[in-house]
């Protein structure tokens, strides 16, 4: 065992990366929520942006273009899910969980050629000046640029609904879609819109593990981050910054969890691999004691005839 | 304009009728995709849903629906419960591997002893490690008030680990020449569920038919059954009622996971006879389209047991005949669910067109 080769440094500037798909995945489903709308198929989404994202950039040979493309392949798989709810009236928790199968069998299937190849690499971004701080300039500021854009939409996120007036209708829409939908507002509309929203990040989000993080394809890579970024947005109670914190949290434990596996520590490797998961649980428990930061709509379907 | 308007009271008809429709819906959209693929599209959907069934080899393909039917049966009427009530256990793959390990170890620890108690042990270790697996999100629900649904699925991965690290360390054979996987239980008379391996009879069949009948038995002639029935439809009114929610979490979670404990029991001791890294195969998330498709109903969920298992059966068919990916015949099984939801819409609703007047 050596604990002495982790570098702390290393350690934090890999624990953005680890946290950047969570981060991703988990604004975009708090916005959804936020709206009154429960999607559990971000695992679904996530693991298509995957696979979209990777398939595009290995074929046009640039990045950015797969992270569009994930993007679009995360929110055309959402709108599925929106029609299914917003329309059909389907039960959500069903329909998200339909999301998540057929996008795991629609991964695997795109995938079947993509198998073992290397992605062409996301350049890294060393913002000027900034990159040459000590110690926090490895930290922050030499990242590639999609971690950049995450916590920059996490921000946005957090303006967006605290401080515009499309945030405050969002949250009116998600806390009573009766009452929204007296004032004129669209409620099927607006959801649908944020719908669109999650499953864009979500696709992102996986194509940024396949790009980026591993970068590789393989069959079910996602391994349940995109259900951790569902228990991120209860740990956030909600709120952006909250969520993102958790998000930094989880990461963490994903890199420090992977370097004791490196470093050969005494614990067995099955056990440091669960913890991800065991701590997630652990988080639902303590944060469950309040569900006051729950949007009162969530997960109700609407019709105007109510 | 077509407009929706809510029925006084979901469709009888339509409620029969959506599963019906929603295979057929499925049947054509997979077969676009299969043309899409390249295969002829009306081969292949004859592959899946005929060959199985009919063809010159069915004697062969049968007994394999009973074997991939089992445990969808089993797992799906344990889920179509808590489903009624409200309750989401999505983990039954997580209580399906804890069931597998807690059988098998009963039969390994004791190896090579030969008893005829061993495999009654084993029953009971395979249901008591599917229910303990599955009171955790129930207790944790109960107790704290966390998500039954993504405290079930994180066990999932829980348990996948705890799989790896049991198919590679205590459980592995030690006369293995070093492969990964323990002993052989479907060898060992005294420890398999077979009962005739060439019929594809095995113990999980007859729990599974039991399981049926006991859920009928309950959902329509017992209180418990009731009270199930109206926690699910008006939560409001079961609190009134004097349903106690906490005990019917617990009775909902335990039941499914006691019987998906029992599915993967009896699938390692039988069909697949070792515990190896990637024993599980996916039964206990088809579980969940099985449940749906048989409309949370026994003997729906038998059917749509029969019928996801024909499917299984089939795309291996096709698989091999066709070159059919098998990712294919899970994305046409997730398909399946999108359709139901989708159709279900008419059950509760009619389509109208709207009227001038009306507005």
């Amino acid at each position: 065992m050596d604990l002495s080769a982790i570098n702390p440094v290393l350690l934090l500037a890999s624990l953005l990366v680890a946290a950047t798909p969570l981060l991703l995945a988990a604004i975009g489903e708090t916005i959804v929520e936020r709206a009154g709308v429960l999607n559990l198929g971000v695992e679904g989404m996530m693991i298509t942006g995957a696979i979209c994202g990777f398939a595009i950039c290995v074929n046009t040979g640039s990045p950015v273009t797969g992270l569009v493309a994930a993007a679009i392949g995360g929110a055309a798989l959402s709108l599925v899910f929106a029609f299914l709810t917003q329309v059909a009236l389907a039960n959500q928790v069903a329909s998200g969980l339909a999301l998540t199968l057929f996008g795991l069998g629609l991964s695997a299937l795109l995938g079947q050629n993509y198998q073992g190849i290397k992605p062409p690499s996301f350049p890294r971004f060393d913002i000027p000046l900034l990159a040459d701080i000590p110690v926090l300039g490895p930290i922050l500021f030499r990242q590639d640029p999609v971690v950049y854009l995450a916590l920059a939409l996490t921000l946005a996120t957090w303006a967006f609904l605290k401080f515009t007036r499309a945030g405050l209708i969002l949250r009116a829409v998600g806390e009573n879609h009766d009452a929204a939908h007296a004032l004129g507002y669209k409620v099927i509309r607006i959801r649908t819109l944020a719908i669109l929203f999650g499953g864009a990040l979500a696709g992102m989000g996986g194509a940024y593990i396949s790009l980026i993080r591993v970068p590789q394809w393989t069959e079910g890579m996602t391994a349940g981050i995109g259900w951790i970024a569902l228990a991120l947005v209860v740990f956030g109670a909600w709120k952006p910054l909250r969520v993102a914190l958790g998000a930094f949290l989880f990461g963490g434990i994903e890199v420090v969890q992977l370097n004791l596996q490196a470093a050969g520590v005494a614990i067995p490797v099955e056990i440091l691999a669960m913890s991800p998961y065991l701590i997630t649980i652990l988080v639902l428990v303590i944060m469950s004691a309040d569900r006051s930061g729950a949007p009162a709509s969530l997960g109700r379907s609407f019709h105007a005839s109510h | 304009m077509i407009r929706l308007e809510k029925r006084p009271e979901p469709s009888r008809v339509w409620n029969y009728a959506a599963p019906v429709v929603a295979v057929i819906a499925t049947m054509i959209a997979g077969g676009l995709l299969f043309a899409f693929l390249g295969k002829d599209p009306v081969a292949s959907i004859k592959t899946i849903f005929w060959e199985p069934l009919f063809s010159e080899f069915a004697f062969y393909y049968r007994p394999q629906l009973l074997i991939k039917g089992a445990p969808l049966v089993l797992i799906a009427i344990g889920l179509s419960l808590g489903f009624r009530a409200g309750i989401w256990n999505i983990g039954a793959e997580g209580q399906y591997i804890m069931g597998a390990l807690s059988g098998a170890a009963v039969a390994l620890a004791l190896y090579p002893l030969e008893a005829w108690w061993i495999f009654p042990a084993m029953v009971i270790a395979g249901a008591l490690g599917g229910w303990a697996w599955a009171m955790i999100p129930g207790l944790l629900k109960a107790r704290f008030g966390a998500n039954e649904i993504l405290v079930s699925l994180m066990l999932v991965y829980v348990a996948e680990k705890l799989l790896a690290a049991m198919a590679l360390g205590l459980m592995k054979n030690p006369q293995g020449y070093g492969f990964p996987g323990s002993r052989n239980l479907s060898q060992m008379p005294w420890a398999t569920s077979w009962i005739n391996q060439n019929a594809g009879l095995h113990w999980g069949v007859l729990f599974a038919i039991a399981a049926v009948i006991a859920a009928y038995v309950l959902l329509s002639r017992h209180l418990l059954g009731f009270q199930i029935q109206l926690a699910g439809q008006a939560p409001r009114a079961a609190r009134f009622a004097g349903v106690n929610p906490t005990r019917l979490t617990l009775f909902c979670l335990g039941t499914s996971g006691a019987l998906a404990g029992l599915a993967g029991m009896f699938e390692v001791a039988g069909p697949s006879g070792i515990v190896s890294i990637d024993f599980n195969a996916g039964y206990g998330f088809t579980a969940i389209i099985v449940a749906f498709l048989g409309r949370l109903n026994p003997i729906g969920i038998l059917m749509a047991g029969l019928l996801m298992a024909l499917t299984y059966v089939g795309g291996d068919i096709a698989q091999s005949k066709l070159g059919l990916p098998k990712a294919a015949i899970q994305m046409f099984q997730g398909m399946l669910l999108f359709f139901l939801l989708a159709v279900d819409l008419f059950t509760n609703y009619r389509l109208k067109w709207a009227t001038k007047e009306a507005a």
